[in-house]
């Protein structure tokens, strides 16, 4: 458990989440984060042993749907919002690395 | 602008056109638009065309739906085909959805007429429409004042008078609170009520759509056209819709309201004030007021500000420069979807996905998110027990009357707190409806909240209606 | 082979594609070699708004496949698995976590060893991206392009437990679950397509010691280059470790041409994927009656249906054997076994089944079994000869028609007694030299008189018939 969030902290979780942040940033970001997760303090300190995480409030189960085709979308209308597209798929630059 | 019901009702009946209606709305927007900065855009086009359709119908003798010709605003994290969908944010700058939402697809089925989609706090996360990456929207009741958030283009809407009835969503409050600062009718459905298919998702487990409208029944009228089972979305409950109409009239004589501590310490004196008026107007017509305490509730906003961005930092990772919206170029993929999230998203929406993320990190998981799922479970049974000993309840829906612009942005802690009332209720999935009553600080409109349990819409839509008429409401 | 005292240890992890007509959570074709993005919707392509919804056939699959290796089904969840790449649309995966629908499980393979399952999830699959500019290989590329028809795909992942010891039991082990995944009918277990890949956790230990420092090989489709890369990776391990290297925890990527591993990425730090439950999707509890339905449709898997046809046969021979697994492999037992219920000789019905039905597999799913059991009678009686019956079968594949019909057709006729008597005795004139040493014992010139009498009569002869002609003339 985090005593306090730390810079590195912040900078860590920042590149997870695939943003840059300045120093200054980086600065009023880890106060802000630390104040908020403060008041998280009162949850992290409970005992709740035993309790269990709710899924759906009103428990819904087992909802699926028939394996059946529906229409799909047009790949004109899709590629036209595309950033970059070439050969009729989206175009982005170089992939540094296999997928995890 | 007339009600919705009462628009509904010419048109169907041939007295009035959906075109003339579209016209009154379009020139109350063309009056009012850039000084309160409401919608995003305005979709004339596809208006003019829904009206025609409406006015065809009713010319061929056909039903053309309970909503026939009302001019409805959209809440811009509404995807409409082929409409400009933001978010309020830069990412999804010029974005057209290539489909619309299952709550878009009812109302144009209902013979309604989108015109537009309205400002909004950026990806839903405020509570004031200040951090829209589209300038603020202004309070009609008071331009100097925010109107709410996020969903505040759509209350101004309706109060303004541009239209009759808007959507909005309410994840932590987002209906509810701009309701109130703008003196109108907000719901937030039971959760899975009504469908989430083609709400831009901020936090899944909380999020739902609801109605704005001047009247309770006008907010009973929509909802009933937008909400029931949609197999586009999982989490929505089985059931068709539910019949509110008919109950509004039901009265609460015989019914207990709880008053709630939890939900009114700590608001204004003009709030409280207010709250008390409310008590007494429901005990009046025959309802037994008790007094509650969900100590539970002190834990919402806690476990609020963890749940929201945890989920709001999964939801968000679509946004990376790929398939659609943004794209800020780079030598390679990475670092293009860092640069293009940097530029895209605003300082709010960074904040709470670096919150969110953090909460979900390992070795933090357990301490943080885990925790917070569990105390959502023991706020859900809390609520169950209340209802053992209360009907209804009854609560503030915002601490203070609205604000200024600028007051609360200095410290993000200081804008949470104004969910602390609304909040709750989103943690427990139950339904709770936001009613203008009495006015506080300089004249500015305060809400109440009535809550109800899960599923339990037509009484307290019965409820809010009794406060309605007691605040002299026909 | 590796040096003594030395021993592998390998688990295997496998992703097979189901076979349903849709994708796991939408409702676009599941279709392989379709043009790039034409078989995409919101759901799949992750737009803002979409929501997911769950396959009951792709569920119905992956509990057949639970059952074939005696796994629990248990009640299970979703979760996302967080990361960013192109090739997913919402930078999250829809996947099990801690409880996937089957827990445990076996798998026992021809030599008699069991090979543990730890679990069987389900989840879904990625887009598929190509890289331009360089070797087409991804180090190099300039720049990707991708496509989203595979994104969506329903996929459930096998995990063995580290419970193999040599390539060629994981060979096997992924061979009998490739069967499996066939024989329910969860996969059509083409992995040069792709519908089948497997990972390889490897690692080495000194006899006695405990689990060494294993290396994940990705991405293996096919037997041969799984056995291959699993021997080159353990020799590889034992050659660092004794050359007082250690083994690195890593990803490693096989290259079939260079008959190597390289590295393709170290995990210094494991990848933190912020597992949490998928709010979109409600929690999935298949009940006794549900599971009962599937263990009724499920068919005996491959080694009992090997099991029951073996039983049938006499002594069999190496050869036998092979075509024995050939015959399950594809399917044909069960019209083998009719065969032999009608009293066609196993051997017989065996060798038709293994070299002419699996010559024209793809047709044999419309053969009659009638047809296939009447024209093995016609052969065994010797009313056709081998050549004529496989020519029957081979034109009742094409044509369904009866095998007696095409018999006719073909105007095969059996050569009268007195036929085969006259030109067995020509044979003897023409050919003294050969007759001589046949009737001193040379058996082999059988074959050469066989053959003389089949060219004479174009095939008509019962090859039997000759040979009891020329014994009894000897």
């Amino acid at each position: 458990m985090a005593p306090g969030l730390s810079r590195e902290d912040v900078a860590k979780v920042a590149a997870l989440a695939r943003l840059t942040l300045s120093d200054e940033e980086l600065d009023t970001f880890t106060e802000q984060l630390s104040q908020v997760l403060e008041h998280a303090k009162d949850i992290a300190a409970l005992d709740l042993e035993g309790v269990i995480a709710t899924a759906h409030p009103f428990g819904l189960v087992n909802v699926v749907r028939e394996d059946e085709l529906c229409a799909s979308l047009d790949r004109d209308e899709v590629l036209a919002m595309a950033p970059d597209a070439e050969e009729g798929r989206f175009a982005v630059p170089r992939i540094m690395g296999e997928a995890p | 602008m007339s009600s919705a019901t009462q628009i509904a009702r010419d048109v169907r009946a041939g007295t009035t056109s959906a075109l003339a209606q579209l016209d009154t709305s379009l020139a109350a927007i063309r009056a009012e638009n850039d000084a309160l900065n409401v919608f995003l855009h305005v979709d004339e086009e596809g208006a003019d065309a829904a009206a025609r359709r409406v006015d065809e119908l009713v010319a061929a003798g056909e039903d053309p739906g309970a909503l026939a010709g009302v001019p409805v605003a959209l809440k811009d994290n509404l995807c409409q085909r082929g409409v400009p969908t933001t978010a309020g944010s830069k990412i999804l700058a010029g974005w057209r959805p290539p489909y619309s939402a299952t709550v878009i697809e009812r109302l144009l089925a209902a013979g309604a007429v989108p015109v537009g989609k309205t400002n909004m706090d950026e990806f839903a996360m405020g509570s004031s429409t200040e951090t829209s990456a589209y300038g603020p929207t202004r309070n009609p009741r008071n331009p100097e004042r925010v109107p709410g958030g996020s969903s505040g283009g759509s209350a101004a809407a309706v109060a303004s008078g541009m239209t009759p009835l808007s959507l909005g969503s309410d994840t932590g409050g987002s209906i509810r609170q701009p309701a109130a600062l703008c003196g109108i009718v907000g719901v937030k459905p039971t959760y899975g009520l009504v469908s989430r298919y083609g709400l831009i998702a901020f936090a899944s487990s909380l999020d739902q759509i609801g109605p704005f409208a001047n009247s309770v029944e006008d907010a009973a009228l929509l909802l009933e056209v937008i909400s029931g089972h949609d197999p586009m979305d999982s989490t929505s409950l089985p059931e068709p819709a539910p019949s509110l109409l008919a109950h509004l009239e039901d009265g609460v004589a015989g019914k207990r309201v709880g008053v709630v501590r939890e939900l009114v310490e700590g608001a204004d004196d003009d709030v409280l004030a207010s709250v008390d008026a409310a008590r007494a107007a429901l005990e009046d017509a025959g309802a037994t007021i008790v007094e509650l305490s969900i100590p539970e509730c002190r834990l919402g906003l806690s476990a609020y500000y963890l749940i929201a961005p945890a989920e709001a930092s999964s939801n968000l990772a679509r946004y990376d420069g790929v398939r659609y919206g943004l794209r800020v170029d780079a030598e390679d993929v990475a670092a293009m979807n860092e640069a293009t999230r940097t530029a895209g998203f605003g300082a709010e929406v960074k904040r709470r996905i670096m919150l969110g993320t953090y909460a979900l990190s390992a070795g933090y998981y357990d301490a943080y998110y885990g925790q917070a799922l569990k105390v959502r479970t023991q706020m859900i049974e809390a609520f169950r027990r209340a209802y053992l000993n209360a009907d209804v309840l009854l609560g503030a829906t915002a601490p203070s009357v609205a604000f200024a612009f600028g007051e609360k942005m200095a410290n993000p802690l200081t804008m949470y707190l104004s969910d602390v009332f609304t909040i709750p209720t989103n943690l427990a999935g139950d339904p709770a409806i936001s009613v203008p009553f009495g006015s506080g600080a300089g004249g500015l409109p305060v809400g109440v909240q009535l809550l109800g349990p899960g599923r339990s819409e037509a009484q307290l839509f019965a409820a809010a209606r009794v406060l309605e008429v007691a605040n002299g409401v026909a | 082979m590796l040096p003594a005292g030395w021993e592998m240890v390998i688990g295997l992890e496998v992703h097979t594609e189901l076979k349903t007509t849709t994708k796991m959570f939408c409702g676009c074709a599941n279709a392989f070699g379709a043009e790039p993005n034409t078989n995409i919707c919101p759901v799949c392509l992750g737009l803002p708004g979409s929501l997911p919804v769950l396959n009951v056939r792709a569920v119905d699959l992956a509990m057949a496949i639970g059952l074939a290796l005696h796994s629990t089904i248990a009640p299970s969840t979703f979760h996302r698995k967080n990361y960013f790449y192109p090739d997913m649309p919402k930078d999250f995966q829809i996947s099990q976590y801690d409880l996937p629908i089957n827990k445990g499980g076996y798998l026992d393979l021809p030599d008699g060893s069991r090979v543990s399952i730890e679990r069987a999830h389900l989840e879904e699959d990625t887009g598929k991206s190509t890289h331009l500019g360089g070797s087409g290989r991804l180090q190099g590329a300039d720049h990707s392009l991708v496509d989203y028809n595979r994104s969506g795909v329903p996929l459930v992942e096998i995990v063995s437990g580290p419970d193999m010891h040599s390539a060629v039991q994981a060979r096997a082990y992924a061979a009998a679950l490739r069967g499996i995944l066939i024989a329910t009918g969860a996969s059509d277990g083409r992995m040069e397509e792709g519908s089948m890949r497997m990972d390889a956790n490897v690692s080495v230990r000194r006899v006695g010691e405990g689990l060494g420092t294993r290396c994940e090989i990705k991405n293996l489709n096919s037997l041969r280059s799984l056995q291959r890369a699993i021997d080159f990776e353990a020799d590889r391990q034992v050659s660092l470790i004794e050359g007082g290297g250690v083994v690195r925890q890593e990803t490693r990527h096989w290259d079939e041409l260079r008959g190597e591993t390289s590295t393709m990425r170290v995990k210094e730090e494991a990848e933190d994927y912020r597992y949490f439950r998928e709010p979109d999707l409600v929690d999935l509890a298949p009940d006794a009656a549900w599971q009962a339905r599937i263990a009724a449709s499920l068919g005996a898997m491959p080694a009992e249906r090997r099991a029951i046809l073996l039983a049938r046969l006499i002594e069999p021979s190496a050869a036998q054997l092979d075509a024995l697994d050939v015959v399950v492999d594809l399917g044909f037992d069960e019209l083998v076994l009719g065969a032999i219920d009608a009293n066609v000789d196993p051997a017989l019905a065996l060798a038709r089944a293994a070299n002419e039905l699996a010559a024209s597999s793809e047709r044999v799913g419309a053969l009659a079994p009638g047809s296939f059991v009447e024209t093995l009678l016609m052969e065994q009686a010797g009313e056709l000869s081998a050549t004529q019956a496989k020519a029957v079968l081979l034109e009742v594949l094409e044509h369904g028609e009866s095998p007696r019909a095409v018999a006719a057709a073909k105007g095969y006729k059996q050569l009268s007694p007195d036929s085969l008597e006259a030109i067995v005795g020509e044979l003897i004139e023409a050919f003294p030299e050969e007759w001589t040493r046949y009737q001193e014992g040379d058996e082999k010139l059988a074959q050469f008189f066989i053959g003389q009498v089949m060219q004479r009569t174009r095939g008509q002869a019962n090859g039997k018939a000759v040979v009891a002609e020329l014994r009894a003339r000897r």
